[in-house]
C-alpha cells in the first residue's frame, strides 16, 4: 500500500493534522464516513489514561458510512453500500484465533486508532471523514438499521453481544442482571429482552429507575445502595453482564447470582477488583471476561439487532462540540452515546 | 457434654473427638441413631484426614460446635440395612463422603446436586433432620440414608480409595463441569497436596497433559517420575512462568493461602479457565484486563453431588486411581494433624480405624 501525506481537519483543534491518507490496496474498501459514535475508551485513550496513547491521535471505531471505491479484489461490498467500521481493522489472519473467527483476540490486533499497521504506519480513527480498510474488517450495515443509532452497536454492541452469546446468557425466560446503565449497559438491556430474557438493571443511582423500566423495558431496578432490595434479590439471577469501569465490589453481585450464576465484566476498572473465593466455591459461580467480538459475529450482531430493531439511545452532536461531549462523557452526562454527524460538521 | 451425647441415640458409639479449639482431638464415646427403613449402617475401616478437619477442630471457621468428630473419607463395610434400602446389602464395601442429608425437594437436589442444596447437611458438625449434631468418620460405626452412600468397587483398595470422597470428587467434579476433561488439552495444578495429587491422576487418567504450579522445587522429582505430571513449574520463578504463558487450557487452583491470580491467568490460553477449589478465607486480587482480553474466566467448585461422586469413585476404579497416602493408628492423629498444618504428608494421612480404634 501507499501512503501519502494530506492533511484533513480533525477535532480537539482546528489546526490540520497530518494524516496518512492510504490508497485503496486490492482488498480495501474506501469509506466516506458518515457518523461516528463517542465511546468512552475515545476518552480514555484521547487523555492518555491507559498510558499508551500515541499523540497525535485520532479516535472514533463506531462508524457508519458509505463505500467510495473498491479494490480489485474485494468481494463482499460495491460502491455506495452503507457499511460500518468498528474497533480493529487489522489482525495477523493465521493464527487459532484468527481462523475461528475471533480476530479479536489475536495477539496481533490491529485496532482502528492508535495502533500501528505492519508496516509502522499509525491507524488513525472514526472522527474524520474518510477511511481505508481492508474489507475483511468491514461491515455490512443492515438497510433497516438507523445510522445514527446503529454506530454505536459497532462497538458497545458488539462488546455486550459477544459475551451474552458465548456464556449462553440468551435463553428465554431466564434472569439477566445488566450493571450500569451507560453505552454498554442499555444496549445489553435492549439485546436481553430481544433474547426473551428477564431483565434487571443494577445501578448505583436511583434516578435512572423510571428511564430503564419505561423507555429501556427493563423488568425491574435494583439500587446497589439499597440493603433491602438487594437482600431480596439474592441467589435470583442466572447471569450479571457487569459494564462499570470504576472499581466496585464484586462480593454483592456475586450474591445475586443463583447456583452456576456467570458474572461477565465488559467494563475496565483501571486498578484489580477484590475476588472473594467462598462464592465462588460454594455456588459454582463465575466472574469471566470478553473483550469486542471477531467480525463474523459482529455482522451476526448488526443482524440481530436490524431483525429486532434495536439500536443505541442516541445525542447527535456536530464535531466542534466533541470537547464538550468528552467533558460530560466524563460524567455521564449523556442518555447513552454521543453520535457525531460526521458528515455535515467535518468538512476540509 | 459426653453424657449428653452417649445418650443421645440408642446405638452405643466410639470415636476421637475435638474438645475445644486447640484441636486436641482423644477418645470420645457417643452413640448413633437407631437404623431406620432407608438407612445403611456399616462399620467404619478407614477414614481420610481432609484439611478441612484440620480447620474444623481449631474452630477456623468460626462454625464448630464442640465436641465434634471429624473425618468425611469415611470407608466399611455395611452390617445392617433398614427394610427399605434397595442399593445396598450386608457386607458390601461403601463409603460415605462429605454429605449424609438434604431436603431432596429443591431443583439442586432434584438435580443430582445435593451439596449445593441450602439445607445440605454435612457428615460432621451439623444439625441432622432430628436436631443432633453430626459426627464424622473418626469413629466405629456410621448410620446413613442410603442416598448419600456410595458403593465401592470391589478393585478398588479401601484404604487409598477413602480420600477420593471428598479430595476425589472436589477435583472430579470441576474437571467435568468446566470442560476440562477431554485428552490433549493442557491443565495446570497448583498446589500438590491432596487435592493436587488427586487432580494429577484424574486428569492423565482423562488424557490431559498436565503441569504442576508449585512453590516448592523440591517437589518436581516427586511430580514428574511418581505422580506422572508432564511439566513443573516453579511459581516463584518469573521466567519459568512466562515461558509457559497462554498455553493451558485451564487450571485446577488447590491453595487455599492468599495467592496471586495475575500470574495463573497469563498461563492460560484464549478461553482458559480458572478453577479455585481451595478457598482463601480474604479476596484474592482480581486483575480484569487479562480476563478480558483472552476472554478468560475465575470460577469456583465445591465437592460434587451424590451421583456424580458415584461416577467418579466408578471412574477412580476404572482407572486404578487411588490416593497416595500414609496410613496411621487412631493415635497418632493429633500428630499428623501438625504434620498436615506443615503439608508434612505425601499426600494423605488415612486413619486405620478398624485395627486402632480401640474403645476406652
Amino acid at each position: 500500500m501507499k501512503c501519502l501525506n494530506q492533511t484533513h481537519k480533525v477535532f480537539f483543534d482546528s489546526r490540520s493534522v497530518p494524516r496518512a491518507f492510504w490508497e485503496n490496496g486490492d482488498e480495501d474498501v474506501t469509506i466516506k464516513i458518515l457518523f461516528c459514535g463517542v465511546c468512552h475508551s475515545d476518552l480514555h485513550v484521547a487523555k492518555n489514561e491507559w498510558g499508551f496513547t500515541n499523540y497525535p491521535v485520532v479516535p472514533g471505531h463506531e462508524m457508519v458510512g458509505t463505500v467510495m471505491k473498491v479494490g480489485s479484489d474485494v468481494k463482499k461490498f460495491k460502491v455506495g453500500e452503507r457499511v460500518g467500521v468498528g474497533v480493529i481493522v487489522g489482525s495477523c489472519k493465521k493464527c487459532e484465533s484468527c481462523q475461528q473467527d475471533l480476530e479479536n483476540y489475536c495477539p496481533q490486533t490491529i485496532f482502528t486508532y492508535n495502533s500501528h499497521y505492519t508496516d509502522g504506519t499509525k491507524t488513525y480513527g472514526g472522527y474524520s471523514d474518510m477511511i481505508v480498510v481492508d474489507e475483511r474488517y468491514v461491515l455490512r450495515f443492515p438497510d433497516n438499521l438507523p445510522l445514527e443509532g446503529g454506530a454505536p452497536l459497532l462497538c458497545a454492541g458488539i462488546t455486550v453481544y459477544s459475551p451474552m452469546k458465548y456464556y449462553g446468557m440468551t435463553e428465554p425466560g431466564k434472569h439477566l442482571g445488566v450493571a450500569g446503565l451507560g453505552g454498554l449497559g442499555h444496549v445489553a438491556v435492549k439485546m436481553g429482552k430481544a433474547f426473551g430474557l428477564k431483565v434487571t438493571v443494577i445501578s448505583s443511582s436511583p434516578k435512572k429507575e423510571t428511564e430503564a423500566i419505561e423507555r429501556l423495558g427493563a423488568d425491574s431496578f435494583l439500587v446497589t445502595s439499597d440493603p433491602a432490595k438487594m437482600k431480596a434479590a439474592l441467589g435470583t439471577m442466572d447471569y450479571i453482564i457487569d459494564t462499570v469501569s470504576a472499581v466496585h465490589p464484586l462480593l454483592p453481585l456475586l450474591s445475586l447470582l443463583k447456583l452456576n450464576g456467570k458474572l461477565v465484566t465488559v467494563g475496565l476498572p483501571d486498578k484489580p477488583l477484590e475476588l472473594p473465593i467462598f462464592p465462588l466455591v460454594l455456588g459454582r459461580k463465575l466472574v469471566g471476561g470478553s473483550d469486542i467480538g471477531g467480525m463474523k459475529e459482529t455482522q451476526e450482531m448488526l443482524d440481530f439487532c436490524a431483525k429486532h430493531g434495536i439500536a443505541a439511545d442516541v445525542e447527535v452532536i456536530q464535531m466542534d462540540y466533541i470537547n464538550t461531549a468528552m467533558e460530560r462523557l466524563a460524567k455521564s452526562d449523556v442518555r447513552y452515546r454521543f453520535v457525531i454527524d460526521v458528515a455535515s460538521s467535518l468538512s476540509q | 457434654m459426653a453424657m449428653l451425647s452417649e445418650n443421645e441415640h440408642p446405638v452405643k458409639a466410639f470415636g476421637w473427638a475435638a474438645r475445644d479449639s486447640s484441636g486436641h482431638l482423644s477418645p470420645f464415646k457417643f452413640s448413633r441413631r437407631a437404623i431406620e427403613e432407608k438407612d445403611v449402617t456399616f462399620k467404619v475401616l478407614y477414614c481420610g484426614i481432609c484439611h478441612s478437619d484440620l480447620h474444623n477442630v481449631k474452630n477456623e471457621w468460626g462454625i464448630t460446635s464442640y465436641p465434634v468428630i471429624p473425618g468425611h473419607e469415611i470407608v466399611g463395610v455395611v452390617t445392617e440395612v433398614g427394610t427399605k434400602v434397595t442399593k445396598f446389602k450386608v457386607g458390601d464395601k461403601v463409603g460415605i463422603g462429605c454429605m449424609v442429608g438434604s431436603c431432596h425437594s429443591c431443583a439442586n437436589c432434584k438435580d443430582n446436586l445435593e451439596n449445593y442444596c441450602p439445607k445440605m447437611i454435612l457428615t460432621y458438625g451439623t444439625k441432622y433432620y432430628d436436631g443432633t449434631i453430626t459426627h464424622g468418620g473418626y469413629s466405629d460405626i456410621m448410620v446413613s440414608d442410603e442416598h448419600f452412600v456410595i458403593k465401592i468397587p470391589d478393585n478398588l483398595p479401601l484404604d487409598g480409595g477413602a480420600p477420593l470422597l471428598c479430595a476425589g470428587i472436589t477435583v472430579y467434579s470441576p474437571l467435568k463441569y468446566y470442560g476440562l476433561d477431554k485428552a490433549g488439552m493442557h491443565l495446570g495444578v497448583v498446589g500438590l497436596g491432596g487435592l493436587g495429587h488427586m487432580a494429577v491422576k484424574f486428569a492423565k487418567a482423562m488424557g490431559l497433559k498436565v503441569t504442576i504450579i508449585s512453590t516448592s522445587p523440591n517437589k518436581k522429582e516427586e511430580a514428574v517420575d511418581h505422580l506422572g505430571a508432564d511439566g513443573f513449574l516453579v511459581s516463584r520463578n518469573i521466567e519459568e512462568m512466562q515461558s509457559a504463558m497462554d498455553t493451558m487450557d485451564g487450571i485446577i487452583d488447590t491453595v487455599s493461602a492468599v495467592h496471586a491470580l495475575l500470574p495463573l491467568i497469563g498461563l492460560l490460553k484464549t478461553n482458559g479457565k480458572l478453577v479455585m477449589v481451595g478457598a482463601p478465607e480474604k479476596p484474592l486480587e482480581l486483575p480484569v484486563l487479562p480476563l478480558l482480553l483472552g476472554r478468560k474466566i475465575v470460577g469456583g467448585s465445591g465437592i460434587g453431588g451424590i451421583k456424580e461422586t458415584q461416577e467418579m469413585i466408578d471412574f477412580a476404579a476404572k482407572h486404578n486411581i487411588v490416593a497416595d497416602i500414609e496410613v496411621i493408628p487412631m493415635d497418632y492423629v493429633n500428630t499428623a494433624m501438625e504434620r498436615l498444618l506443615k503439608a508434612d504428608v505425601k499426600y494423605r494421612f488415612v486413619i486405620d480405624i478398624a485395627n486402632s480404634l480401640k474403645p476406652i
